[in-house]
């Protein structure tokens, strides 16, 4: 059916379509519309789920834990200081092995207080074991959320996945919307590890060094074996629903001397700057990056690469940034931009193409080049 | 009257009719689900507890638990010393978890039994805001607290369950301020079935599980677990000190269902005439060298409670 929507309004109306049998979240802006659209579902019988309106995202994130273990779907969402609040269980959650879908709506981080767009709060959750993936587009928001739920609990994953879209710049803006009759794309939730008093278990019990080491090096064999699985659903959800989606979005890449990395939102509004480039004879491209763990193996090598960063580690440098480096041993001019919503057009977007210098790093607006 | 309704009270019946025939310990099943040689220390109450909390529960149970002893006297993977389910959680995370897998377990039409067993320091400092929120939302399941008054797993920190002046080893001079009042701070959530209970009377602590397990929504019992190691005693004397608690009425045997209050036997007797406190206090390391402006302290608050709970008990509160 086609519609309108907001982001946050595609991502509840996917959950709806995946029907989870436990909800667990804490509003926070920007991401409350989607709790709230997810609470009228269910008291309009729209949605046979129960939800449980937590007193705090730590306690959002252990009830899905519980639930999960419990032998449901279990869905939450959040953003920002939500996440941070979280961090314990979101953990947890990864080490547990809980195919939990998160929706964050990412924000900056106070002080001082700022509800707008910044990729921090997920970078920080980096090293969790979770699966991310960021959207920009409303239909992405939508159907990356549906995928969510199939590739967490695709057996060889068994992780929680983590679906990210911009605050404001996504969440409340009205694009168009196609959903979909899902069918049997999601099969019934099952747990192979689901609670069972009938086999009675220690779950997370006292571990020593050895076992404990094995654990770990299982969840980063299911985080390798993770993109595969991914592909595969990309493509069931292609052949079955038409639209394609990948680790990354590349937008006239093929004969691009430069090419524009950046995540969410900035990433589209990179391709309008890629056609005013390609006007003026710059053969340019970009690549929106879209999965962030397992982080995608990328093609860049023989050109300029310019990564816009809405996000930074301090003492360090941009995260995008240094993923490229590390991954690709590429000197990427590194621009650093949009951080707690500064607005960003794709005019900004040429002039980093047009001045960049590989190697360097710029704070857009701030400092030119540090 | 609703299917409900009558469902309810006839599972009531069951359970004043199964109360009056378990009236002496053995009549407690015989079926183990806390094995023997766990980890835990010589004399440790809280384990006594479980093993008749599990007793009571049956089979079809699981075990929320957070940082606390029983984290480690369960075992180490891939042993466990559990015979029902135990979900290992984060230390204020347990209330939480259990909401969720309580509803899970509605939604699937399973009638497990969900239980948090949960140390003071999980339940009156880290974890009350989950615990707060789970009764304050109406979850089915039962919270049960064994307190120990201090963080044990650690050695032996202050908790907000700590009592006035005793020593841990982060009140090396005994502690300032008096113990947090945890079954004040839940009778405020109104759950219909809250109890307290004592290590030293294990049945009373079976028939409470039983009659809490037999209720729909919240539930919550806060048990009293001497510990020989925290308190300083030697461990053969773990129920005497339980007893002595109950019989100086320093901790006093209570039930609250659907509101209404009963002080149950062993109490009774001991806030009529409570035995001299110093019975309870002489023979505890951790009260060396209480002043006499402290011991006087602690005697008002036991009458104080006494006084509290007569009231409410005659309906004159």
């Amino acid at each position: 059916m086609l519609t309108i929507a907001t982001g946050n309004k595609a991502v509840a109306a996917a959950v709806k379509a995946a029907r989870p049998g436990v909800i667990a979240a804490y509003p926070i802006t920007p991401q409350t519309e989607i709790v709230e659209q997810i609470a009228d579902y269910v008291t309009d019988g729209d949605l046979e789920s129960r939800y449980i309106p937590v007193e705090s995202e730590h306690s959002a994130m252990a009830a899905c834990i519980g639930a999960s273990a419990g032998g449901v779907r279990t869905f939450t969402a959040t953003s920002s200081h939500g996440l941070l609040y979280m961090h314990e269980m979101v953990h947890w959650a990864a080490g547990a092995r809980l195919p939990i879908v998160m929706a964050n709506v990412n924000r900056a981080l106070g002080p001082g207080w700022n509800t707008w767009a910044e990729h921090t709060d997920a970078f920080s959750q980096r090293d969790t074991g979770w699966l991310q993936v960021f959207v920009g587009t409303v239909q992405e928001a939508y159907d990356a959320t549906l995928m969510a739920f199939k590739i967490a609990e695709n057996e060889r994953v068994l992780l929680p996945v983590m679906v990210n879209q911009d605050g404001f710049a996504l969440s409340h803006i009205m694009q168009s919307l196609e959903t979909v009759e899902i069918g049997d794309f999601l099969p019934p939730f099952h747990l192979p590890h689901a609670i069972d008093t009938e086999n009675p278990c220690g779950y997370g019990p006292m571990t020593g060094p050895a076992d404990y080491f094995r654990f770990r090096w299982d969840i980063e064999r299911s985080m390798r074996d993770a993109r595969g699985v991914i592909a595969d659903v990309e493509r069931e959800f292609a052949e079955r629903f038409g639209r394609t989606y990948g680790p990354t979005e590349d937008y006239r890449c093929e004969d691009a001397d430069v090419v524009v990395v950046a995540v969410g939102t900035l990433g589209k509004e990179a391709e309008m700057a890629i056609d005013r480039l390609r006007d003026e004879g710059v053969k340019a491209g970009s690549m929106r990056l879209r999965w962030f763990r397992p982080f995608p193996d990328l093609d860049l090598s023989g050109r300029d690469v310019v990564v816009i960063d809405r996000d930074y580690s301090f003492g360090f440098g941009g995260v995008v940034a240094h993923s490229i480096r590390s991954k690709t041993g590429i000197e990427p001019y590194s621009v650093i931009a949009g951080l707690g919503g500064q607005e960003v057009t794709y005019n900004d977007i040429a002039d980093f193409v047009r001045n960049r210098r590989p190697g360097e790093e710029t704070w857009f607006g701030v400092s030119d080049h540090v | 009257m609703s299917g409900n309704r009558i469902a309810k009270l006839s599972l009531q019946l069951m359970t004043i009719i199964e109360e009056r025939s378990v009236n002496n310990l053995s009549a407690i099943p015989k079926e183990e689900y806390l094995y023997k040689c766990t980890s835990a220390c010589a004399g440790c109450s809280s384990s006594l507890c479980l093993r008749y909390v599990l007793k009571a529960a049956g089979p079809d149970s699981v075990l929320v638990v957070p940082a606390c002893c029983t984290s480690v006297i369960q075992g180490m993977y891939p042993g466990t010393a559990m015979n029902v389910p135990v979900y290992n959680i984060a230390f204020a995370a347990a209330a939480a978890c259990a909401s969720g897998m309580s509803d899970a377990f509605a939604t699937l039409g399973r009638e497990t039994n969900v239980i948090v067993y949960a140390g003071d320091g999980g339940t009156v400092d880290i974890g009350i805001q989950a615990l707060s929120g789970a009764f304050e939302r109406g979850t089915n399941f039962l919270y049960i607290c064994y307190d120990n008054e201090a963080y044990g797993n650690t050695g032996m920190q202050r908790s907000g369950s700590t009592p006035l002046g005793a020593r841990t080893t982060t009140t090396p001079g005994g502690k300032p301020t008096a113990k947090k009042d945890l079954d004040r701070i839940v009778e405020a959530h109104n759950p219909p079935y809250m109890a307290t209970a004592c290590s030293a009377y294990p049945l009373d602590l079976y028939k409470k599980v039983k009659k809490a397990l037999s209720i729909e929504g919240p539930k919550f019992i806060h048990i009293l677990a001497p510990c020989p190691p925290g308190w300083r005693y030697p461990t053969e004397k773990t129920v005497e000190m339980g007893k002595l608690a109950v019989k100086t009425a320093q901790w006093i045997l209570y039930e609250r269902e659907f509101g209404k209050l009963t002080i149950n036997g062993p109490s009774k007797a001991a806030m009529k005439k409570p035995a001299p406190l110093e019975d309870y206090i002489k023979s505890q390391g951790r009260f060396k060298n209480l002043s006499p402006e402290i011991f006087d302290l602690m005697r008002q608050q036991v009458e104080q409670n006494i006084q509290r709970l007569s009231r409410e008990e005659a309906g004159v509160c």
